[in-house]
């Protein structure tokens, strides 16, 4: 993988709305700001009600996939580019989750809808509506998903990158700071993590940072390359933005999500917690 | 909030001065351009190191706000007609407020 692999610029984008077999993806928490305005042509994705298990915490299953992208209109062939708000933390939370289920030719667009805005690039309002598709799924692929026990086995062995802001990290917040702070998990993080917040990868506008500075930035927090690596945050998604860095960008094969994250981890009875900063 | 909620920013909504902070530090306030409120910035609270902590996107009438901890804040505003940004010192619980000047 590389970047012009991975990420397509809102430049590219702009040029190509009308490209056949590309398909633009909005996936939100909020949907509302898809409903007032979005890439034309792009459909969109709801991260809470159409990714996730409506009674178990867990993801839809390989079945409810293929129902999902076969409604949107989404074929296995398309190139499909996500973007998203929040810095584009649920479209890299869709860009690991498609992955997951073995569709290869997916792009996140450098910078999200922050980026398309702050361009002051045009958004359109109308209906998108796109001829169903039977759309067929890989099982998931297990490689890039870490879950708890494994997580509790890997601490001393192997890399936890831990992205949450350094006070949710220390066990000042619970929550990040645009959120109200009641939760019922313990402060903390899981011993040995290393605290590198995702928005360090980050330009301000929203845009990956170069490939160097990205792996200056972990190499310094003292990530250990001969070691895979588990990236976790409050609920996964803004994790999925560093998977996306170490895997996707810089290529590191052995690289995990876990998506139970603190919300999970911090809820288990028994288990090691270190506080404090790093 | 229940724990399998999720983690984006809400939708932003104005803060009156007597809002119950509930014991919690607030940072909230309003975005302004040379019209007056400037509604769809990207407003992002920095830590005292100049660190990134959180972003929320000002509401139609330039409103935001952020649940912090007492230290010293930057609050810094991104529109496409420019930037610009504030600082507080939150002593500890309670409402604390900021103007933002764009463009």
């Amino acid at each position: 993988m590389s970047r012009e692999d991975a990420l397509v610029t809102t430049q590219w984008a702009e040029e190509n709305l009308d490209t056949p077999g590309v398909v633009f993806v909005e996936v939100d928490e909020d949907t509302t700001a898809y409903d007032a305005g979005h890439i034309r042509g792009a459909v969109k994705l709801d991260w809470r009600n159409d990714l996730q298990d409506k009674v178990r915490r867990d993801f839809v299953n390989k079945a409810g996939f293929e129902k999902l992208l076969s409604e949107k209109g989404i074929s296995n062939d398309d190139r499909v580019v996500l973007y998203g708000g929040n810095n584009n933390w649920f479209a890299a939370y869709a860009y690991w989750y498609f992955k997951l289920y073995g569709h290869e030719n997916v792009q996140l667009l450098d910078g999200g809808r922050k980026k398309w805005e702050l361009d002051g690039r045009e958004l359109s309002a109308d209906d998108v509506k796109r001829d169903a598709t039977e759309y067929k799924a890989k099982e998931q692929d297990l490689s890039l998903r870490a879950f708890r026990d494994e997580v509790v086995q890997a601490i001393g062995a192997k890399n936890f990158v831990d992205v949450r802001s350094p006070d949710e990290f220390s066990g000042k917040l619970l929550a990040p700071a645009h959120l109200p702070q009641e939760q019922s998990q313990v402060p903390g993080h899981i011993p040995g993590a290393l605290n590198v917040p995702w928005a360090k990868v980050a330009n301000e506008d929203g845009t990956f940072k170069t490939e160097d500075e990205i792996k200056d930035l972990y190499t310094e927090a003292g990530l250990d390359e001969s070691k895979p690596t588990i990236a976790y945050c409050r609920i996964g998604e803004r994790s999925s933005i560093a998977w996306f860095a170490l895997h996707e960008l810089l290529g590191y094969s052995d690289v995990k999500n876990y998506d139970g994250s603190w919300t999970e981890y911090g809820s288990l009875v028994g288990v090691p917690v270190e506080l404090g900063a790093k | 909030m229940a724990a399998d909620d999720g983690c984006g920013a809400p939708v932003q909504v104005a803060t009156p001065a007597d809002f119950d902070t509930n014991g919690q530090v607030v940072l909230a306030g309003k975005v302004t351009g040379t019209d007056g409120p400037l509604g769809g910035a990207f407003v992002r609270l920095l830590d005292g190191g100049g660190d990134f902590t959180g972003e929320v996107v000002a509401s139609p009438e330039g409103d935001f706000r952020f649940y912090a901890a007492p230290g010293s804040w930057t609050v810094r505003a991104l529109h496409r007609t420019g930037n610009g940004e504030a600082s507080v010192t939150a002593e500890g619980p309670g409402l604390h407020q900021l103007a933002i000047s764009v463009g």
